[in-house]
């Protein structure tokens, strides 16, 4: 009689606190955030964790009546180990949304992931045009190196560039940097010369030599953000800032983060870009500053507006669907739009890659500090790889 | 007198090729984790792919005294070719294996000649060589290798057609946790025959042991080309199960972090690489959970530490201990210096 009420009794409390450990889990959504913490791309994975605990710091972390926790895994920027954190997070941690992705191979690796487990990723980094190719379930917050390329060919062809040697890391982004710019500049009747670097230890003293001796009207460089100082410094060591060749480009070669310390010899240098940390609006303000505030004064960059607007995306997102992720979850992301510090975005339902505007801007000395001010907009550009190929 | 010279010889390597109660224990906690941890089948996995890298650089490293930062080399080719065969359509996994192997033992065979030639740092320096080369001929043949972006669409069919590798990681455990198993029968079978023996006298000194008429050279080419065959496996294992080759097989840091794997472990005995794998990986899973940004810098510590307090020493004091303590148990006097002659031999 006493055995079966203890048994009965021990029964209840396991039955109970299966059922509470269900209950809790149900109100907690996961958000798997992988990043390039260690390594080389380190810098990129510092401005996206920043950026996304900000964005929690200032909408709170409940969601549709849950509570949002945010999980930060490091893949030491090595694609194998982001597959493999990735594959953890969906069958250990069951989480309903992976973001982050800091480079190209990083966000490859595990894309087949989110189709097989139906798990929608939300790149905010990774730049190839391809990206969003390898699974219906990937979003990006980011951009595309194509969208803010082809605007940088059209400026340059319109302005009296009639020679450009482009200079490119050898990698995804790099490729499709070069391809946009190439293409647009060659169809608008300029004369282009490529040259590619190798990703890894990068020294680019031999080619920036090249350069020089073919005397273009103008330098368009892509390095990954990280490098971009490196790059300056062997600019200025081989003398091309004197040569009269200018130097343009995406933004990824004067990087918010980095401009600083790359001094005065960048300025002039035109870019073009989605984000800069002197966009005049409001919304921006407050994200600089609090960014700024959470990261002990350093500046975000494009990867942190990528970061933010992540965060935005899947926020917005859960709320659609009170709180489900899979197909809903990728569902309600599509077709969003909304004005983010960079200025309006959207995601186009197609291709799953933003809309956004894109900036001409040129390096200029504000109160002191170096930043890419803005002075013409392309507006809601798609990205343009695409866009041919739907045609 | 020489025959029984022969015959002691031959008791004592029997004796040595015995499995002993630990061993056994071990790999039983092996395959148990494979039923009792089914949520972190995937880190597990990891483990034991490091664990056979760690095994073949022991080979030589601890064995036969050949020093390598470039062992990365031979990972990496075997990831790309049982990566590249998956993607052109020959996805069962275990001719990509073979062929992986076959290919890195090629590759060792045709190095050797070079990297075994003159001091520890010219082998050293050699070796390093080979892997560079190798991840910039990776990176040029982009269409091949897809570059710096990595492999796509690597397509492995269920093993031995009715296993799919699946999300949780189990068949990939498995299947690696066996190709480890097997290989290290197979290395432990090596090492405690007169062949390996003959190993350690070369590492101790190549000098006498040519001098007693060990072909020194051709032994070391073939150990040489054996452990190339490993690192091949174990990068195939990668490939297969990640589904996925980058560059960064072939970067420098797989060839240092094995380095490391083996410090923390041990050289010289077979369990040093799979202890290390096991302690290396769990450090790293915990420590950047903890901290995504400064793991490295705890892991640097302790690796600091374990040099400074001299895990020989430890390792051998705790050892002498447990010896003593299941003597005393069994009640069987058998006396310590039996075998560390039998080491001597």
């Amino acid at each position: 009689m006493l055995r079966r009420t203890v048994l009965s009794a021990v029964g209840a409390a396991a039955f109970t606190m299966a059922l509470g450990g269900a209950a809790v889990a149900q109100e907690t959504l996961k958000i798997g955030l992988i990043l390039p913490m260690t390594g080389p791309f380190a810098s990129n994975g510092r401005q996206i964790e920043t950026a996304a605990k900000l964005y929690m710091q200032q909408h709170g972390d409940t969601v549709a009546g849950k509570k949002i926790e945010l999980i930060v895994k490091d893949d030491a920027s090595v694609a194998d180990v982001a597959k493999r954190i990735a594959q953890e997070l969906i069958v250990k941690d069951k989480i309903v949304v992976m973001a982050g992705f800091g480079n190209t191979p990083l966000a490859l690796a595990p894309a087949p992931l989110a189709t097989q487990a139906k798990v929608p990723a939300v790149v905010m980094a990774a730049a190839t045009s391809s990206v969003t190719d390898a699974s219906p379930f990937i979003v990006r917050s980011g951009f595309t190196q194509p969208q803010v390329n082809v605007p940088m060919a059209e400026w340059a062809a319109q302005n009296g560039i009639k020679k450009v040697v482009t200079l490119v890391s050898d990698y995804g982004p790099g490729i499709d940097a070069e391809k946009a710019f190439s293409g647009t500049f060659t169809t608008k009747g300029g004369q282009v010369e490529n040259l590619r670097v190798p990703l890894a230890n990068p020294d680019f003293s031999p080619f920036l030599q090249k350069v020089a001796d073919a005397k273009p009207d103008a330098l368009f460089a892509f390095v990954p953000s990280g490098v971009g100082a490196q790059f300056m410094k062997q600019f200025v060591e081989r003398g091309l800032d004197k040569s009269g060749i200018r130097l343009i480009g995406p933004g990824d070669v004067t990087d918010d983060e980095l401009l600083n310390s790359i001094g005065d010899v960048a300025i002039g240098t035109i870019t073009t870009m989605h984000y800069s940390a002197a966009h005049d609006s409001p919304e921006n303000k407050l994200f600089v500053e609090g960014f700024k505030k959470a990261a002990n004064g350093l500046r975000p960059n494009f990867m942190a507006v990528g970061g933010y607007d992540g965060m935005h995306l899947i926020y917005e997102g859960l709320k659609k669907t009170n709180g489900a992720g899979g197909q809903a979850l990728l569902d309600a992301m599509k077709g969003m739009s909304w004005v983010s510090p960079r200025g309006p975005v959207a995601i186009d339902p197609e291709t799953r890659d933003p809309i956004q505007n894109v900036y001409v801007r040129k390096v200029e000395r504000v109160n002191g500090e170096l930043y890419n001010v803005e002075f013409a907009t392309i507006p809601n550009v798609k990205d343009p790889t695409k866009a041919t190929k739907s045609n | 007198m020489k025959s029984h010279t022969e015959d002691d010889v031959r008791r004592v390597l029997t004796r040595r090729g015995r499995w002993g109660f630990s061993e056994i224990a071990f790999w039983l906690v092996a395959v148990a984790t494979l039923v009792f941890m089914p949520d972190r089948h995937l880190i597990l996995n990891e483990i034991a792919i490091i664990a056979l890298f760690a095994l073949s650089l022991d080979l030589i490293l601890g064995y036969a005294g050949i020093v390598s930062l470039g062992h990365a080399a031979f990972f990496g080719l075997g990831a790309y070719v049982a990566g590249i065969l998956a993607q052109q359509g020959i996805g069962n996994p275990l001719i990509g294996l073979a062929a992986a192997a076959l290919a890195a033992a090629i590759l060792g065979l045709a190095t050797s000649f070079l990297v075994l030639r003159g001091s520890d740092l010219t082998k050293l320096m050699v070796a390093l060589g080979v892997a560079l080369i190798l991840g910039e001929v990776a990176n040029r043949m982009a269409w091949l290798t897809g570059g710096a972006d990595g492999l796509q669409g690597v397509n492995v069919s269920p093993l031995l057609g009715l296993f799919e590798f699946d999300m949780f990681g189990t068949t990939a455990y498995a299947y690696s946790l066996t190709v480890l198993f097997v290989l290290f029968v197979l290395a432990r079978r090596v090492m405690a025959s007169p062949y390996g023996l003959s190993l350690r006298s070369i590492r101790d000194n190549p000098l006498r042991a040519r001098a007693i008429g060990i072909p020194v050279n051709r032994r070391l080419v073939v150990i040489y080309t054996l452990a190339a065959a490993y690192a091949g496996s174990a990068g195939a294992l990668l490939a297969q199960t990640i589904q996925f080759v980058s560059l960064d097989v072939l970067a420098f840091h797989r060839s240092a972090d094995v380095m490391l794997v083996l410090v923390i472990g041990g050289a010289g005995y077979l369990y040093g690489g799979i202890i290390g794998a096991v302690v290396f990986k769990i450090l790293q899973d915990y420590l950047s959970d903890l901290t995504p940004q400064y793991w490295l810098f705890w892991i640097g510590l302790i690796l600091v530490l374990l040099v400074l307090m001299d895990r020989e020493r430890m390792v051998s004091k705790a050892r002498t201990l447990w010896k003593r303590t299941a003597n005393r148990l069994t009640h069987r006097a058998e006396p310590l210096a039996t075998t560390r002659t039998a080491r001597e031999i």
